[in-house]
């Protein structure tokens, strides 16, 4: 186990902290880490993103390592992905449950070896997957580590993602492909070994934005130059560093659900459209299965997106009420004014009486109720490449 | 111009005669992040030093405006309404909220100096 510093310490910083300080970023606190909000317009790293790339660090990110002859097994009954079944050098969304099936954080397991896996948590459940996953464990034959404080994690999301690593000096297949072949051929959800200037590195095709791109985990000594690099090549191409306030209308747009407002603790992983993420053959127990096969109650909220006119966005909090109706039927997890749409997108718990497609509803926006409409998820999504 | 006037709520106050034209600095700008919709009061409406008389949303957060003087508003900024971008390009020029004819200043407004320093004391809070 890593140390972990008590709750009212000074957040964590970034390995690429400085580098941050330098190109003049505003920071937040975000799950205990100093992270980088917004470098300038928040608007404009949004729309860079979308027209061309963002560069992200993420390193505020959880990893965990699993290894040995049962680590596949161990991660069939502490998630409820079937990690024995992915194959080398594939990736599955997967989600960590608690008995009763509430979640207790949504999660990336990368199957790098036959018996190595990486586990990508977020920031502020570090704890308690930590936790989670070392009881889980039990004498299984295979060995659990925390390798958060020992990775730098850094995303580069865009339609020119690819372009960009490819035209990146010193980054190199570990198994000697040509790297413009080796990102090409990387399918999504998959993840191959490289490295850059002598440092391992493992590249993925993961994101958080809705577009095309690559997470690239690195030490944490060698991110600096590797951000640097990046940056460098990319600028002729349009990437832009981006902060996580874009992160999150990115990733609101592209309807994926943030732990601690889609995906809590008191709701089952149906109830936010993911019940997906318990493969349909998958044998083995796992915790939170019987919970996760009954299926929430009839009448338990789900997840909806709410689309509305003018420019005044729902927030995080706010109710959702019938037309004309008094009590709330339901609660906005996140929202905001789509950069790339113009008009306020919201998603939502909702009652299931009202969660149907094209349903009118009310959200209370600080005392007047504005009027919204249930629309399917995902609000956007890329246009679909043509190479 | 006479020298602006501060409030503790990150406005600044040009006066012209009984005139208080009015918007938020540079600070408080980029601390809401891209202003994305302002809602401002109607011309005509009465305000009270201190109260709430409008907001500006940005992606991320809401910000309140508060009337910094006691008064009547006798015009607002119409190009927010399409080009709320402005608060932030300019906050003090083009990114102006509100023109209040007032009765009295308050004195407890800030000069040029004692807003930096109220600034600087909240940066290292």
């Amino acid at each position: 186990m890593t140390e972990q510093p008590p709750p009212d310490a000074e957040p964590r910083r970034s390995p690429l902290h400085e580098a941050h300080v330098a190109l003049g970023a505003q920071f937040t606190d975000f799950g205990g880490w100093l992270m980088p909000l917004r470098y300038g317009s928040e608007l404009a790293e949004h729309h860079a993103v979308r027209s061309a790339a963002g560069l992200f660090d993420i390193s505020h990110m959880a990893e965990f390592e699993a290894t040995g002859p049962e680590a596949g097994a161990f991660l069939d009954a502490a998630v409820t992905a079937q990690a024995s079944a992915i194959p080398v050098g594939r990736a599955r969304y997967a989600m960590l449950l608690a008995p009763d099936g509430g979640i207790l954080d949504d999660l990336i397991v990368y199957r790098l070896e036959p018996e190595a896996f990486l586990v990508v948590a977020n920031a502020a459940n570090r704890e308690i997957v930590a936790a989670a996953l070392a009881e889980r464990l039990g004498d299984r034959r295979a060995m659990l580590r925390d390798a958060t404080d020992a990775t730098a994690l850094i995303a580069v999301q865009g339609p020119r993602a690819e372009a960009i690593l490819a035209a990146l000096p010193g980054l190199a297949a570990a198994d000697g492909t040509p790297i413009g072949e080796a990102l090409h051929a990387l399918a999504y959800y998959a993840a191959t070994p490289a490295a850059f200037d002598g440092a391992r590195l493992l590249v993925a095709r993961t994101g958080y934005t809705g577009e095309d791109g690559f997470e690239l985990f690195v030490e944490p000594a060698a991110a600096p130059a590797l951000w640097d690099a990046l940056l460098a090549a990319g600028a002729p191409l349009g990437l832009v560093p981006a902060g996580l306030a874009a992160r999150d209308t990115l990733r609101l747009e592209a309807g994926m659900p943030l732990y601690g407002h889609e995906l809590s603790r008191g709701a089952l992983p149906a109830q936010a459209g993911l019940g997906r993420v318990v493969p349909a053959g998958k044998d083995a127990d796992f915790v939170g299965r019987d919970a996760v096969l009954a299926g929430p109650p009839a009448d338990a909220p789900v997840l909806v997106g709410l689309a509305a006119e003018g420019r005044r966005a729902a927030r995080a909090g706010y109710q959702v009420l019938e037309v004309g109706g008094s009590e709330p039927s339901g609660v906005v997890t996140s929202g905001a004014l789509s950069p790339t749409l113009g008009h306020p997108i919201a998603m939502a718990l909702l009652d299931p009486a009202l969660a149907a497609l094209g349903t009118e509803v009310e959200i209370d926006v600080r005392g007047t109720r504005l009027p919204a409409r249930v629309v399917a998820l995902p609000f956007y999504r890329r246009p679909v490449a043509t190479d | 111009m006479a020298e602006l006037k501060y409030t503790t709520e990150h406005e600044w106050i040009d006066v012209d005669g009984d005139i208080a034209t009015v918007g938020i600095t540079r600070y408080a700008a980029d601390a809401l992040g891209d202003v994305v919709y302002v809602d401002l009061p109607t011309v005509g409406a009465v305000v009270t030093a201190g109260r709430a008389v409008g907001e500006l949303e940005s992606t991320k957060t809401v910000g309140e405006l508060f009337a910094p003087v006691d008064g009547e508003v006798v015009e607002v900024n119409e190009a927010l309404a399409t080009s709320p971008e402005l608060v932030n390009a300019a906050p003090f020029d083009a990114g102006w909220l509100i023109r209040v004819r007032f009765d009295a200043l308050p004195d407890d407004l800030l000069d040029e100096g004692g807003y930096a320093a109220f600034i600087a004391g909240q940066a290292g809070a």
